[in-house]
């Protein structure tokens, strides 16, 4: 498809998810990617090939995993908005330099299409095995913010957002999607570019005598941005800094204001950035608690088990990550059991049960990966979870 | 939005006096180089008789020298000793992970490609770890210039044997002797595709510093290999004490070969070391060959 | 410096002449400077700096040509060389 002049393509497509995800990077003023082949996210990085260059963009294809990411950030300090999709084994490959984003708080965007692992696994079909690598995947303390979408019209919206939210935390923001969503082809709507929220970068207002690229004003939780070429001979570090972005590595007073603010500056605005969506909860006495693609495929067990008279609803975690500590709490308060469904062999049922703290039944339904679950056996897990007799 | 209240910010009286107070002027007086360099961070950590801070005064000389837009040059340093000079040029800079100063510098130059990008790091750093960045930036000619200072071994962590190494070399890791074939730098990067390819040992200053200028100013991939003096980490272990020992070794050992094959210049324990511009050629650019073909397919 | 005959442009060329200024509490001893000037201007000097270090001085200040290899050699932007009026002496 040739692009339009703003790089967006409004209308209504047929479209798969990956190209969506590319798509929507582009609406949310994507323009740079650096990324590597690997299945199944090679279609951004082809899509995106062929887009960036019609829109002022720059595209390159990365030696590696490594050197993708790598390139990210730097075209983030240059100024533009920049993006990698990966999937599993490469995710692995970025996590160090993941962690340089976060630290560096570089904004950018790393869309993960996850396929069944571990290792070289199930190349082209779905997992949701990485979820816990998005939160945990580097090394040392930070938080994250994670997107999980449903549906490439999901995908295309939350890529979107993603940016936004990297822009407003000055962090990496992960788009953690999957092989059937990526792969899938359904209505995907973009609108007008008026109709799509675009939040741009924060430059500094004070002269670069004053500037200091780690200062944080009093009621704010990140500084604004000066990048490489405004003028300002910033330098940032890796290593662990202060204001000024000079290496402060004597004690641990700089380590704790800034791995503390790192945490906080997600952490303590989890209600701006968590977005959930409930769907039959208001009498339910079990909960699905999922995400993305299992998320989707748990509509249909929630409609055999309301026919069968269980009060069931489906919360669908669309931020996984910062996780919705509270609202879990608060739903494992009013009901009798809980039923995670995930595309792996439990990694988002543990925060379920820590924020349950045993005041209702939590059920995992694992899946190592390779298809989506079979709603027979989400459907007994329901109905073990309200208490009805279940045949093994 | 709404943001909440908090308090991040860095109390002055919790700062330990073990942090370089920086250079006071009454004290330290003033150097004609202090306007580039963040003297708040002087005085540096690199060991007496270390060739960096030579080399960094060689980069800076060249820089004037080039007259190019300070404001639009961004230096891009890794890990080790080398890549702490990012953290003492008054220019953007930045310090990245391990081997990784490369692919970030190649962002930062497609981001923008009105900045000046410079890569300034270390044997270790970038032909070791990052060698695959290192050739890859040389393959597509990405415009940038590498200052890749060779002192043999990694030696922020104390010595240990890296792709440099020399057969024999003593280092932490190779107590007997290393028995591993090294990489010729210069080599690596004339066969990668580097446009222009020279070396220098810091004893030879002013051609260093002309060399560096040269590398500057010409667009695409050029490499400048900087041959250091490290006492600590490597010269000690082969008789080489202090960094004078070393100076004098490369005045006895240096050889300048101008348009010398760089396969022919492999540095190898008390052989000669080959010094001089082994390729200076002109090819177009990563984003000259972007612009080119783009033009032709959307006609 | 003997010639064997008179260059006959002599009375055009100037040798210039420079200062060298060291900054005794940057230096770190390392000798490159004193080892290297090509017209033995400096020498370590007895006294020591807060370091510990015996910085260079200047003892035959009329030599310096400015060459400026003695500032380009310093790894610790310790010293440099502002060149003056005159001519230095040739030796």
């Amino acid at each position: 498809m040739k692009g339009t002049k703003n790089g967006v393509l409004s209308g209504e497509f047929f479209m798969q998810g990956d190209i969506a995800c590319a798509e929507g990077a582009i609406c949310a003023g994507c323009r740079f990617f650096g990324g590597y082949p690997i299945t199944p996210a090679t279609e951004i990085a082809q899509r995106m090939s062929e887009r960036l260059p019609l829109v002022d963009g720059m595209f390159i294809q990365m030696e590696d995993e490594l050197g993708s990411m790598n390139a990210i950030l730097g075209a983030s300090w240059a100024g533009r908005k920049a993006m990698t999709a990966t999937s599993g084994p490469g995710a692995s490959l970025m996590m160090e330099n993941l962690g340089l984003g976060i630290m560096l708080e570089t904004p950018c965007v790393m869309v993960n299409v996850q396929r069944g692992g571990p290792s070289t696994g199930l190349p082209t079909l779905v997992s949701q095995g990485d979820m816990m690598q998005a939160r945990y995947g580097s090394h040392g303390d930070y938080a994250i913010i994670a997107l999980a979408p449903s549906s490439p019209q999901e995908l295309f919206d939350l890529t979107i957002h993603a940016f936004n939210l990297a822009e407003i935390y000055r962090t990496p923001v992960l788009v953690m999607t999957d092989a059937e969503v990526g792969h899938m082809t359904e209505k995907v709507v973009i609108p007008q570019p008026e109709e799509i929220e675009v939040v741009p970068r924060r430059k500094p207002t004070v002269s670069p005598d004053e500037y200091q690229p780690y200062h944080v004003a009093p009621g704010e939780w990140v500084s604004p941005m000066a990048v490489a070429g405004d003028g300002y001979r910033i330098h940032v570090t890796g290593l662990t800094h202060d204001e000024r972005g000079y290496p402060a590595t004597t004690g641990d007073a700089a380590q704790w204001l800034l791995v503390q603010r790192l945490i906080d500056k997600i952490e303590k605005n989890k209600d701006d950035i968590i977005m959930l969506e409930e769907d039959n909860l208001e009498d339910a006495e079990v909960a699905i608690v999922s995400y993305g693609i299992a998320a989707r495929t748990s509509i249909w067990p929630v409609q055999m088990a309301r026919d069968e008279g269980i009060k069931v609803g489906l919360l669908r975690l669309v931020t996984v990550w910062p996780f919705p500590d509270e609202q879990i709490r608060a739903l494992a308060g009013r009901v009798k059991g809980i039923v995670v469904p995930e595309i792996n062999m439990g990694q988002i049922v543990r925060e379920v049960e820590r924020c349950a703290a045993g005041q209702s039944k939590v059920l995992s339904v694992p899946h190592p990966g390779g298809d989506i679950h079979d709603p027979q056996k989400v459907l007994q897990a329901i109905r073990k979870a309200a208490g009805r007799k279940v045949e093994e | 939005m709404e943001l909440k209240m908090n308090g991040y910010r860095l109390d002055k009286s919790i700062e330990t006096d073990i942090e370089p107070e920086g250079l006071a002027e009454e004290i330290h007086g003033r150097h004609p180089m202090d306007d580039l360099l963040r003297t708040e961070r002087l005085p540096h950590i690199w060991c007496p008789g270390c060739g960096l801070g030579t080399a960094l005064t060689c980069f800076l000389s060249a820089l004037r020298r080039s007259e190019m837009d300070l404001d639009k040059v961004a230096v891009v340093s890794g890990i080790g000793c080398t890549g702490r000079v990012a953290g003492y040029v008054r220019l953007d800079s930045f310090h990245t992970t391990h081997g990784r100063a490369i692919p970030f510098a190649t962002g930062l130059k497609l981001g923008n490609p009105e900045l000046k990008v410079i890569v300034f790091s270390g044997d270790g750093d970038l032909v070791t770890i990052g060698g695959n960045h290192f050739i890859h930036a040389a393959r597509r000619n990405i415009d940038m210039t590498v200052i890749c200072v060779n002192n043999f071994n990694y030696g922020m962590t104390g010595g240990q044997a890296g792709a440099t190494t020399p057969i024999g070399g003593l280092t932490t890791t190779s107590p007997y002797g290393n028995y591993e074939y090294p990489f010729n730098v210069s080599a690596l990067a004339a066969a990668s595709g580097a446009i222009y390819v020279a070396r220098w040992t810091v004893l030879h200053a002013r051609r260093l510093e002309r060399s560096m200028t040269e590398a500057l100013l010409k667009p695409g991939f050029s490499l400048v290999e900087v041959i250091s003096p490290c006492p600590t980490g490597f010269g000690r272990r082969h008789k080489q004490r202090q960094g004078l020992d070393t100076m004098r070794y490369y005045h006895e050992h240096g050889v300048i070969r101008h348009g010398a094959d760089p396969r022919e210049t492999d540095i190898g324990l008390g052989g000669a070391i080959v010094e001089g511009k082994f390729v200076d050629v002109d090819k177009p650019t990563f984003l000259e060959q972007r612009t080119r073909r783009l033009e032709q397919a959307l006609k | 410096m003997k010639f064997w005959r008179e260059p006959l442009d002599l009375k055009d060329i100037r040798v210039p002449h420079g200062e060298v200024h060291v900054l005794t509490e940057r230096c770190k001893g390392c000798g490159w400077c004193i080892e290297f000037c090509r017209r033995g201007v400096l020498e370590a000097s007895d006294e020591i700096n807060t370091k510990g270090y015996h910085p260079p001085k200047a003892i035959k200040s009329e030599a310096c040509v400015s060459c400026g290899l003695c500032e380009l050699l310093c790894p610790e932007f310790a010293i440099y060389v502002i060149e003056t009026e005159g001519e230095a002496t040739l030796l």
